[in-house]
């Protein structure tokens, strides 16, 4: 850690500050856990699964699509469940349903949610019913072009906050957050597909990966001291958990193209990787809104630089 | 909606009401604040805030500790190591609470206090306001932030939203509480309680138009008097809220009383964060596709 003053605090150059006894600015998400951070990934999951549904089934390959558009459901389910347990009534979920709101991405996801769920379902019970396949292949394809709303605009709804880590995040985030729904979904595909279809998972795996990698590596240049809580603490134990998840799934994924037993532990291990990634992005929000100098520090850089 | 800077922000007026009254606000002149918290306490009384239990900070004379659910005024107590710089003792009618005050409990010459009473800053883009997905949240016809507690989802959403850490949630009924300018006492031609049992005049109420230029004239008496760390907070309708409906004279840097240097209402860079959740998408369908190419049919 770069030049250590006075024992205990880690001291980056420039991080003098003052605050009101070191209390946080901001009031703290009261968002809970697992609830949120729960959403965040089965949401990703469910919408990425989705657009994987539509391709295996374009591709013939019924039965690794069956397992995709049923994991999108229940995963939708699932997060409606989480999101409902954190607002603590279900009639408050269609409360928002009240108003359209462009400006709220919590309005704006309730809408998405309202609009994919149902066709995750129809698409996920016509393929298990073998019933109306017609209506089915429609819904899938009506998933697969909704899901990636589902898995991207979760990233607003962080970024639409004053929680520094969160907003300042805003242009890398959503890309984060499809890399790590299409990690989710590719783990899924990975424990479901036989050999012979396993290719397509194991490419997303590696595209999905790569897309995370560099959108954190991005945003933490850009973010500069604000990236700190991405690396400290409990959220950074979990993002670089997340990373060697990922990167450990990929390498299980290329290698097991004929074990079985390699490709289940490859498409566990990315779903355990999106799960820790998006924890983690949810943890540092929590620790940057908790210490001030996170608040203040970047402010008044900013002032500094709007000054002539 | 950005406004420009020839004309004043009319946040009732945008918000669909379009014969109102000025645009009403507090100006909280803190160099006379006395840290006697009758605010906080008529606040309480009149709202009916459920109390929070005795708590003692350690940190300071403040026990309260920052604004919340339960407190929607918040004296915040200062003490620092800064030689005193005081007013010419005419300046403040003819009581000088500076000497009163030291006469009680200076420890020296490099011995200050600075008390302010913090409040909701009713802002101009308030993303409290902005981000709330039912609406419970909504603009009065005096320009202020209200929540309506029968519609709130207790979503938690507003906030993390809020740069200025003010709306919080009520463990109890998990609802989102925050001053509401006395909305009830305004509708009847009364000032917010608040303003009204100030005793040194620290909170006014009024037109914020007639505030704004009181304060200005404030600040220059302070300058002149040799209060050169004399300065507006809040009240530049250029800055990243569009300016505040409740602004703040404080005598050292924001955020030596809480408050952030430079808030931004975060809805100001939403367009930009829907274009990337759409670029974000459109690249998760696109790669998913991508992933299929070369891997063959059935
Ligand atoms: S200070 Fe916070 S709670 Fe008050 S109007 Fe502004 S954003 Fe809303
Ligand atoms: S907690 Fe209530 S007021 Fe705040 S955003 Fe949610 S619904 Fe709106």
């Amino acid at each position: 850690m770069a030049g250590r003053r006075g024992g205990e605090q880690p001291v980056v150059p420039d991080t003098e500050f003052t605050s009101y006894y070191g209390t946080p600015v901001l009031n703290p998400p009261v968002w809970k856990t697992p609830d949120i951070p729960g959403y965040l990934f089965l949401g990703g999951l469910a919408g990425a699964s989705s657009v994987l549904a539509a391709g295996y089934h374009r591709a013939g390959r019924h039965g690794v699509a069956t397992v995709a558009k049923t994991g999108a459901l229940g995963a939708v389910t699932l997060s409606v469940g989480a999101l409902v347990h954190d607002l603590g009534r279900p009639e408050r979920f269609l409360n928002m349903l009240r108003v359209f709101k462009p400006s709220s991405p919590m309005n704006i996801g309730s809408w998405i949610l309202t609009g994919y769920g149902p066709l995750a379902g129809v698409s996920a019970l016509s393929a298990v019913s073998g019933k109306l396949p017609r209506i089915g292949a429609a819904a899938t394809a009506g998933a697969a072009l909704t899901g990636p709303a589902l898995a991207a605009y979760t990233a607003a709804l962080l970024s639409d906050t004053a929680v520094p880590a969160w907003h300042e995040g805003h242009r890398e985030l959503p890309y984060l957050f499809v890399g790590s729904g299409a990690v989710a979904a590719a783990g899924l595909g990975l424990l479901a597909a036989p050999a012979r279809a396993v290719a397509p998972a194991r490419n997303l795996a590696v595209a999905g990966t790569a897309l995370e990698l560099a959108a954190f590596r991005r945003m933490e240049r850009r973010l500069g001291m604000v990236a700190e809580p991405y690396r400290g603490g409990g959220a950074g134990r979990l993002v670089r958990a997340g990373d060697a998840l990922s990167v450990a799934g990929v390498a299980c994924a290329a290698l097991g193209r004929r074990s079985r037993l390699l490709r289940g532990l490859g498409g566990a291990a990315l779903l355990a990787a999106s799960a820790c990634t998006k924890w983690g992005v949810f943890k540092a929000g929590q620790a940057s809104a908790a210490d001030p100098k996170y608040t203040v520090i970047p402010q008044r850089q900013r002032i500094r630089a709007e000054e002539p | 909606m950005r406004t420009t800077r020839a004309q004043p922000a009319d946040p009732a007026g945008d918000s669909g009401y379009p014969d109102h009254p000025p645009r009403m606000g507090f100006f909280t002149d803190t160099s006379v604040c006395i840290g006697c918290k009758a605010c906080e306490v008529a606040c309480k009384e009149w709202n009916a805030i459920p109390a929070e239990g005795l708590d003692l900070t350690g940190m300071s004379y403040d026990n309260t500790g920052g604004l919340g659910a339960n407190t929607w005024r918040h004296v915040a107590f200062i003490e620092q190591n800064k030689p005193v710089t005081r007013p010419d003792p005419g300046l403040h009618q003819d009581q000088d609470v500076f000497t009163m005050a030291e006469r009680g409990t200076s420890t020296g010459e490099d011995f200050r206090w600075l008390m302010s009473s913090d409040v909701c800053k009713h802002c101009t883009h308030a993303a409290c306001l902005d981000v709330c997905p039912t609406g419970s949240l909504f603009r009065t016809e005096f320009g202020a932030v209200v929540v309506q507690e029968d519609i709130c989802n207790g979503c938690g959403y507003c906030i993390p939203a809020c740069p200025y850490g003010v709306i919080d949630q009520r463990k109890e009924d998990g609802r989102a509480w925050k001053c509401t300018l006395c909305y009830d006492r305004l509708g009847d031609g009364l000032e917010p309680a608040c303003a009204k049992a100030c005793p040194t005049d620290s909170i006014q109420f009024g037109p914020l138009e007639e505030l704004r230029e009181r304060a200005g004239r404030r600040v220059e008496e302070l300058h002149e008097a040799g209060v050169a760390d004399a300065r507006l907070y809040g009240a530049d309708p250029d800055d990243g809220v569009g300016g505040d409906g409740a602004f703040f004279l404080l005598l050292d840097e924001p955020e030596v009383y809480g408050l952030p240097p430079d808030p931004v209402v975060t809805t100001r860079d939403l367009p930009r964060m829907w274009r990337h959740v759409a670029g974000a998408a459109a690249a998760l369908l696109a790669g998913t596709a991508a992933a299929f190419l070369g891997t063959g049919r059935g």
